[in-house]
Order: C-alpha cells, then structure tokens, then sequence
C-alpha cells in the first residue's frame, strides 16, 4: 500500500527562518507515529507541512497522494489538525462551533452531535460560549471537530497537553478507534510515556530535521 | 460540473454568512456600536457645519454616506477581527470552505450590517437635517448597488490588511480611495433622487452597480491568494 | 537559482561592486544630462510664450512642460507596476517583483511633482493652489493609493508572501485608475470649472516639439531612476536569499548539538 506520509529532504522556511532543514520521513497507512523532540526543532511546523499549511520549498513531500511542493491546497480536506491554536469562534457557542466546521468540511450534523457526544461536549456545555470554557474544554471542542471531519490523516500537535485524566485516556482510544476505522495518526507530544506506550514507532525531531526509521507493521 | 461549483461556493457562502449574523446575534455589535456611531458621525456634522438646516438640507445626500464610509470600514474591521484570532484563518483554510464562497460570504454578512445602518441614518438625516425622502425608487436602487460595491471591496481589501499588524491604519488609506468613486455616484444619485430630477440618477446608479459587479467578480479571483498569506 | 552579478553576462542585472552604475546607465544618463540641457533651452527661451486665445497664459506656459511629461510619467510607471505586479504572479521570479516595486517608488515621487507642477499652474491660472480640477483630484486619489501600496510592502517582511499581495494589490490599484479617473471627471463636469487641459488649445510648431521633446525626456528620466532602484531591491533580494543557506547550515547544526539528548532509540522506537 502506498506511503500516507513520504518526506525526503523536504525544506519549509517560516519567513526567512528554516523551520525544516531536510526531513525525511516515512509513515505507512494505520500507523500511529509519534515525534519527539526538544522546543524549537520543527515538529510543529512537520505537522503543518503535512497538512499543507506550510509550503515545502525544497526536496521531496507527498501526503495522501499530493505533491505538497506542486500545490499543497489538494491535501487539507483529507486530514485533521488539532494545533496549538483551537480555530474557535469565542463567541459563539460549542455546539455552533462544531456545527459549523464540520459543515464546512462537507460533512454531515449528525457526525458533528455524534462526535460531541464522544467528547462529552453534548450535555451543558454544548450551550456554552467558547470564551467561557476552561483550556481543556476548548481542546475537547477543537478535537470533535477534527473527529466529525472523519479525516484519513490525523495531525495532532501535543493533543494531551491541557487535559485532565480523562481527557488523556479519550485521546489514546480515539487514536487507537482512528486506525481501527482505516485513519493514520501522526502526532507531536512532549509525553513520552504515555505517548510511546499508544504509539507503533516515534520519529526523533531536531534541528529541523529527522531521520527516517523504516515503518513497522502495526501489531493488533 | 461548473453547475456544481457555483453551487458548493453559495453554498459555502451562505453557510460562512450565517456564522456571521450568528456572531452578530450574539454580540450585537452593530446594533450597540455601529448605529451609535453612525448617528454620532451625522451630530458631529452638524457642529462643523453651521446647524442651519438649509446647509446640512442641502449636503445631506454627501453626508449620509460619508457617515456610510466611515461605518463601513468600522465594519470591515470588525468583520476580519474575528477571523484573525485563535488560529481560526488556520481553520479556514483546512477547512474545505471554497475561498469565493468565503469572500461571498464575508461580502454579504458586511453588506447585512451596512443596509441596517442606511436605514438608521436614514432616519436620522431626515429628523436632524430636515429633508424629505423622494424619488424612493432611485433611492433604493441605489442603496443597493452602493452597499453592494463597498461590501465587495471592503471584503477583498479587509483581508488583505487582516493579517498585518499595522491593519487598522493601512486598511483605510487602502479602501477609501477605492470607494471614492462610490461616494460620487451615492451622492450624486441621492441628490437626483431628493430633487426628483432623476434622470443622470438612474446613470451613477449605474455606474455603481458596474463598480459592484466589478469588485464581486475581482473578489472572487484574488480572495483565495489573499487569503493564504493572511 | 540566482542570475550572475558581474561580468558580460549580467546584463540589466549587473551590479558594479561601488553602486548601482554601469557603463549603459552611465551612457543613459549623459544622454539624459544634455537633453535636460537642450529642453531647458527650448522651454524657457526659444519656445514662445502663451499668445492665443483669451485664455492667454503667457510666459507661465512653461510650466506646462514640466507638468505634462511628469504626468505622463507617473502614469507609465503605475502602469509598468501593474505589468509587473501579473508577471509576477505569472513567472513567480523575484526580478518582476523587484521592478513593480521601484517604479512604484519613482511613480509615488512623479506623481508629488505632478500635483506640485500642476498646482503651481493652476495658481498661475486662478490664483489659488487648487481648484478641484478633475485630473490633479484623480491624481491626487492615485498619489494616496500608491503609498498605500508602498506601506504596504514595508508592512511584510516575509518576502515571498509580501511580492504575492503586493502584486494583487499592484493589479488592482492600476484597475482603480481610470474608475477613478472617470467617476471623478464626471462629477466636475457637472458643475463648468475650467481645466488645466483646456487652458492651452494653440500648441503647434515649436511649442508642440517641446512639449513632445519633454515627454521622451520624461520617460528618459524614469528610465534611468528605474535602472538604478531596480537594481537597488535586486541586490536587497540577492543578500536575503544568501542569508538562506548560512541559516541552514546553522539549522542542521542545532541538530548535532542536540544529538545527546533523550537517550538513544533504535529502529524500532523502544527507549534503551
């Protein structure tokens, strides 16, 4: 089966500033790969690559099929990217939120209540202003949204961090109910040991670059 | 398969103009911010004109939208302050949202707001400056085709300044000379309307509707660049 | 990546290691030198002064000749933007971005004199520095649009993003133009103002050949201006993109320095 994530050398520049030196990076289809590594080395701006937000100026970079150097648009309707920022609309409220962005993805309302619910954003809160939510709750809410999308490519930048426990363990079994559907989860975490215990393989991150581990079948 | 396009971007347009009125509905800034400001622009032209009514009667096609500029470019800024916040131009753009439907969408929810204030101040012209409204047909006419050009290049200017820092003080010496044209033709169709000699009316009502057209179709073009570097 | 510098090769792109000059500018620019010289002579002594009509303007006709030609500059300049700006986003090669921007540069400085010339005339004429006339008010529009567009190309420091929405917005401040223009010129022409084209309808002869000799000189002028801030940004250019391989290098380094850190993993990804 095709790579879902194939990097060789790839080069993404923030401004002036070379975000991603030479990456290189395989990830196969059902895999849930992590990348590690210290503040400052690229994993974020990896994550963005991947879902087209960045543009690789150099070397080779395909995600789901697309040519991200020739026009890197094709690939955002195919993936889920959970950043730092949540992408929420502070006024309106988490049900609206929701509503929306899925919607504007093409998909469906039910998918949107569905994935409320899986995140437990369907009782109260789902009448609550964002602006009036705890960080973790606005994680939650920017995590059913990329849960409604049903994306083939989960990107996921430090998806624990914020949440309490609970919220830990419902990340672990939406990744692992994320492959199990088809889905590959590529995601950033400073977690290690939890991290590493869900994760097939990790990919160590630094100095804008990475080097390649050859993918392993996943086990289960 | 052109069928589908238009389609999927009204579509996107509706739904992005929808999430717009929503926030309104919320928020209620143009309700509790923009009317007060409108009306606040028409009191303080009359302190800088003599409060004569016979010079403010006779401005008052100019004044008015004077006062609609100014409001506009309160609202463009406000229209593109939400979507610069919290990574939400990220979202957009991952969104699958078609990017004229965006522009379509941004351009319709500014030219709600914009019709809303023109009846206030239209209200407000005729009980603080004495005039009469006539020729309502011209009037009409040309609200709508005003509004209409100075959503479109409110929307495709506000997102080019949206993503700079210094956007609140590039966005008008951007747009203003843009609409300037608008300001002519609105004011000379106004004042054909109130002194029912509306024959040139109905031609700047014209040139204002090519003026709209020509920055909708502009705006569908250059929005999804302009957005991408936003 | 990057065209040569020196050498026969360079071309328009030649940057002398002392400045901006080279032996074509350096020829252009004498050029320029002695037909300001030979202009001068004809517009303010061989030319005859302003004697038809009742709208007889005398010896002060010859501000026409300075207005005119840095008018029709300013606008050959936006006009050269405009040209560049959509080669730009047609080629996506930083030399088009770098030529949109300085004829900006010198079309914002022709379009002062142009208002500064043009409301000189028209005191000569009226008596008061402006009169609303419908082309210095559509100028006097097109002078804000273009600092608007030089601001904002001093507002983005990315410089890939800042030549992609400066060449937008160098399209379609071009398009504004003649909107403009004409929106502007209807409005006045309601109301029978007299205009600065309407206040000499005897140009012939030698007046015409001056005035025709001015224009070239004009787009001589912004010709030679243009030669040396164009190549002005390209050397701008050229530095940021050399800075990009030094900032590379010190990227993969920050990776060596960090190889220490975390332990050690094998292929498999199990902590050892």
């Amino acid at each position: 089966m095709d790579a879902v994530v194939r990097f060789r050398a790839a080069v993404c520049l923030l401004g002036r500033f070379p975000a991603l030196a030479g990456v290189d990076l395989d990830v196969a289809p059902g895999e849930i790969v992590l990348l590690q590594g210290p503040n400052g080395a690229g994993k974020t701006t990896l994550l963005r690559a991947c879902a087209g937000l960045v543009k690789v100026v150099d070397g080779d970079a395909e995600v789901l099929g697309v040519d991200l150097r020739a026009d890197p648009r094709p690939v955002r309707p195919l993936v889920g990217l959970l950043g730092h920022a949540t992408g929420l609309y502070d006024d309106l409220t988490v049900a609206e939120n929701v509503r929306f962005w899925t919607r504007a993805g093409g998909a469906e309302e039910a998918d949107a209540r569905a994935a409320m619910g899986r995140l437990g954003l369907d009782g109260r809160l789902a009448s609550v202003p964002v602006a009036r939510l705890s960080a973790g709750q606005r994680r939650r809410t920017a995590l059913a949204i990329v849960v409604a999308r049903r994306p083939r490519l989960w990107l996921l930048d430090e998806p624990h961090a914020a949440l309490d426990a609970d919220g830990r363990d419902l990340v672990d079994a939406l990744m692992a109910d994320a492959v199990a559907a088809g889905a590959t989860v590529l995601f950033a975490s400073h977690e290690l040991d939890r991290a590493e215990a869900v994760a097939h393989r990790s990919v160590l991150v630094a100095g804008g670059t990475a080097t390649a581990t050859p993918p392993v079948v996943p086990v289960g | 398969m052109a069928e589908g396009a238009v389609g999927s971007v009204l579509r996107d347009a509706r739904l992005v103009a929808g999430k717009d009125l929503r926030l309104e509905w919320r928020t209620r800034v143009t309700v509790s911010q923009l009317l007060p400001f409108a009306l606040l622009v028409l009191v303080l032209f009359a302190f800088a004109l003599d409060p004569d009514r016979r010079i403010l009667g006779e401005a008052t096609p100019g004044l008015f939208w004077l006062a609609v500029l100014f409001s506009t470019l309160l609202a463009i800024q406000r229209a593109f302050a939400v979507e610069t916040v919290d990574g939400v131009v990220d979202a957009l753009r991952l969104s699958g949202l078609d990017p004229a439907g965006v522009f379509l969408g941004k351009a319709a929810g500014i030219a709600l707001h914009l019709l809303v204030v023109e009846v206030a101040l239209g209200v407000g012209v005729t009980v603080m400056y004495g005039t009469s409204p006539s020729g309502p047909l011209l009037l009409v006419a040309t609200a709508l085709a005003a509004t209409a050009g100075l959503a479109a290049a409110g929307a495709l200017y506000g997102v080019l300044a949206a993503g700079l820092r210094v956007r609140d003080t590039l966005l008008p010496i951007l747009w203003l000379p843009v609409v300037a044209p608008l300001l002519i033709g609105a004011t000379q169709a106004f004042a054909a309307a109130y002194e029912q000699a509306s024959g040139s009316g109905w031609r700047w009502c014209g040139l204002l509707a090519a003026f709209a057209s020509l920055y909708a179709a502009i705006g569908i073009f250059a929005f999804e660049p302009l957005l991408e570097e936003s | 990546m990057t065209s040569p510098t020196s050498g026969p090769s360079a071309g328009l792109f030649a940057v002398h290691p002392d400045g901006t000059a080279s032996h074509g500018s350096r020829v252009l620019g004498s050029v320029v030198l002695a037909s300001t010289a030979l202009f001068l002579v004809l517009a303010l002594v061989s030319s005859p002064p302003d004697t038809g009509g009742a709208d007889a303007m005398g010896e002060l006709v010859r501000i026409m000749y300075v207005h005119v030609p840095v008018a029709n500059a300013c606008y050959l300049a936006f006009f050269v933007t405009a040209f560049a700006s959509g080669m730009y986003l047609w080629k996506r090669t930083e030399g088009w971005d770098c030529l949109a921007a300085a004829s900006a540069e010198v079309g914002v400085v022709f379009t002062a004199l142009t208002l500064a010339t043009g409301s000189i005339w028209g005191h000569t004429t009226w008596g008061t520095w402006w009169e609303w006339d419908p082309r210095l008010t559509s100028t006097a529009l097109m002078f804000v649009m273009y600092l608007g567009y030089l601001a904002l190309r001093r507002a983005i420091i990315d410089p890939v993003s800042r030549a992609k929405q400066a060449a937008i917005l160098g399209l379609i401040s071009f398009v504004n133009v003649p909107i403009v223009h004409y929106s502007v010129e209807w409005w006045r022409s309601l109301h029978q103002q007299p205009t600065l084209t309407r206040a000499d309808p005897t140009i012939d002869g030698l007046k015409l050949f001056t005035l025709l000799f001015g224009i070239v000189l004009g787009v001589l002028v912004y010709a030679w201006l243009m030669l040396h801030r164009f190549r002005m940004q390209w050397a701008e250019a050229q530095v940021e993109a050399k800075g990009l391989d030094v900032a590379l290098a010190e990227r993969r380094a920050e990776a060596r320095a960090d190889g220490g850190l975390g332990g050690s993993l094998d292929a498999g990804g199990v902590r050892s």
